[in-house]
């Protein structure tokens, strides 16, 4: 499997260190219900299709990226920078 | 029919004629008692355990395969109890005692092998760890034996133990720990289960949940709608997807781990050693190949295959420890999909639909709870109450924050 990274271009896989599903992106605010915490830390859709999780390009450039992807085929279908998502 | 060492001779003397099927093939009826979603290792024993502990035998277990077609025909088959927190020791602990007669209560050989199992250290803070889960085994009622760098080496004298990363301190062995045939242990359940009057339902895909009023009330099937009024979901890794059809999100993310297996060899490794610096394991089974494998591939997956970054890392690992296994060939590699908690510990509890109960998260260590899994889901699904030792395997544990994080990971699905 290989990465296209936005600033790095195609990459190996093993440049990569994956986190877990976008949800960690959505961390819920000050005075959030646990139900809010227990959803963000623990719950997830955990689709078997087309999913949106967060990598880090840990021996690239760095940045955390949003990547779009198929979790039955392995099929890579986008890759953005969080950092510009947050623009 | 009762298999036996004289029917085994007999049978070779008149050419094997007399064998017959090990589990009917039933077309399934309208209505049951319980439904069982899910025909791996711990839907089988959860419907054999229906039937003998609790004398509920109108039971279909439906498998959208076929039995043992899932992890529990994909897993390395170590069987152990060397668990740490509450919660979890107890409930392996059971395991284990039930793996120790199991033979004998299904009439089925399973092939368990108490063969030992070794979990190497590297330094002194590990040692410490380990000296403390031993003590924890101990008090637990089962064993274990704290082996100095000699120790180890009596046992495994050709490790690399000068390796300048990872030189071996010593290790902790379970003597009671070991290996068995994975697939016998299904078959062996199926057919205890279908000879007590479960029905064992093949290419049978569950694709919807009934609830009517907040209760079950049966399920959507690929073979027709079938009824029932207690509903036990136990598909491992896919888990999530059956939950969703009762409008539930599990704390579930599901992963690929591989595994390998190289030629037939003379026999070369007596136990199981485990490796968990460089992340690799490894046994011999019976008919001598040598059966290994490392970590998850990393990222959510139902690809039930693995990547090659993994098969390398695992290769690299075997080699630095024990460079003599670098001549053997391997035959086989494969996947199964994990279904990962986010504290590494399993659930077996009620959900919020009434009559409905889910059986999940067991990671990569579900086999040895085959047994144990079985008895409790059984035991919560006839008296509606749990069982003692899996009292902590709750749903909401994640919600109230009461985890079993058993490696003291944190919060992340892929790191236990
Ligand atoms: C490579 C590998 C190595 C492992 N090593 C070990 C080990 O050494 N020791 C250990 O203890 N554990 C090990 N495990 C883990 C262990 O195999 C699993 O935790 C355990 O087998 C999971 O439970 P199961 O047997 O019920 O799962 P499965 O056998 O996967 O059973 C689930 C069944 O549900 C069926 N199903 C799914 N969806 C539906 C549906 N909609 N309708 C009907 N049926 C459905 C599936 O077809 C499947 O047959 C390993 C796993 C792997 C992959
Ligand atoms: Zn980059």
């Amino acid at each position: 499997m290989r990465l296209t990274c936005p600033l790095c271009g195609e990459r190996d896989r093993r440049e990569f260190y994956y986190y877990g599903a976008e949800d960690y992106l959505h961390r819920p605010g000050e005075g959030a219900s646990l139900a809010e915490w227990d959803s963000y830390l623990h719950l997830r859709d955990n689709v078997a299709g087309v999913v949106r999780d967060l990598w880090y390009h840990e021996a690239g450039c760095a940045q955390w990226l949003v990547v779009t992807r198929n979790t039955v085929t392995h099929e890579i279908s986008g890759v953005e920078l969080v950092a510009e998502r947050a623009k | 029919m009762r298999y036996s060492g004289l029917k085994v001779i007999t049978e070779g003397l008149f050419g094997n004629r007399g064998w017959t099927p090990a589990w009917r093939d039933p077309a399934p009826k309208a209505e049951y008692d319980v439904i069982i979603i899910g025909g791996g290792g711990h839907g089988l024993s959860t419907a054999y355990y229906l039937a003998k502990n609790h004398g509920i035998t109108n039971v279909a277990v439906l498998e959208k395969g076929y039995l043992g077609g899932g992890n529990v025909g994909r897993n390395t088959t170590i069987v152990r109890a060397n668990y740490f927190l509450p919660g979890n020791s107890e409930f392996y602990s059971h395991s284990l005692k039930l793996w120790e007669g199991l033979e004998a209560e299904l009439n089925y050989n399973v092939m368990h092998s108490q063969r030992g199992l070794i979990n190497l250290f590297h330094s002194d803070g590990q040692r410490d760890a380990f000296v403390r889960r031993g003590n924890a085994m101990i008090n637990q009622g089962d064993d274990a034996i704290l082996l100095d760098r000699d120790g180890v080496r009596e046992h495994l004298p050709y490790l690399d133990f000068d390796n300048t990363r990872f030189p071996i301190y010593g290790g902790l062995l379970h003597p009671r720990g070991g290996t068995a045939r994975h697939d016998a242990v299904a078959w062996g359940y199926a057919r205890g289960a279908d000879r007590r009057g479960v029905d064992l339902i093949q290419n049978c895909e569950v694709t919807g949940i009934d609830i009517q009023g907040g209760k079950v009330v049966g399920v959507q099937t690929t073979r027709g709608a079938i009824r029932a009024r207690r509903v036990g979901i136990v598909v491992a890794g896919r888990s999530s997807q059956v939950a969703a059809m009762a409008g539930m999100r599990l704390p579930i993310e599901s992963h690929v781990l591989q595994a390998f297996v190289t030629e037939g060899l003379k026999p070369v490794i007596n136990h199981v050693v485990s490796f968990g610096m460089g992340h690799f394991y490894i046994s011999q089974s019976d008919k001598g190949g040598l059966v290994f494998g490392g970590d998850l591939d990393f990222y959510a997956s139902y690809a039930a295959r693995g990547n090659l970054p993994m098969v390398e890392h695992v290769m690299e690992a075997g080699m630095t420890l024990m460079p003599m296994i670098g001549r053997a060939k391997v035959l086989r590699s494969w996947g199964g999909i994990m279904d990962m908690t986010p504290d590494g510990s399993p659930i077996i509890d009620r959900t919020h639909v009434e009559g409905l109960f889910i059986d999940c998260g067991w990671n990569y260590g579900g086999f040895k709870a085959v047994p144990a899994s079985g008895w409790c889901m059984a035991h919560l699904m006839a008296t509606g109450e749990p069982h003692e030792v899996a009292r902590k395997f709750r749903l909401d544990r994640f919600a109230t924050g009461h985890l079993l994080d058993e490696e003291g990971t944190g919060s992340q699905h892929n790191l236990h």
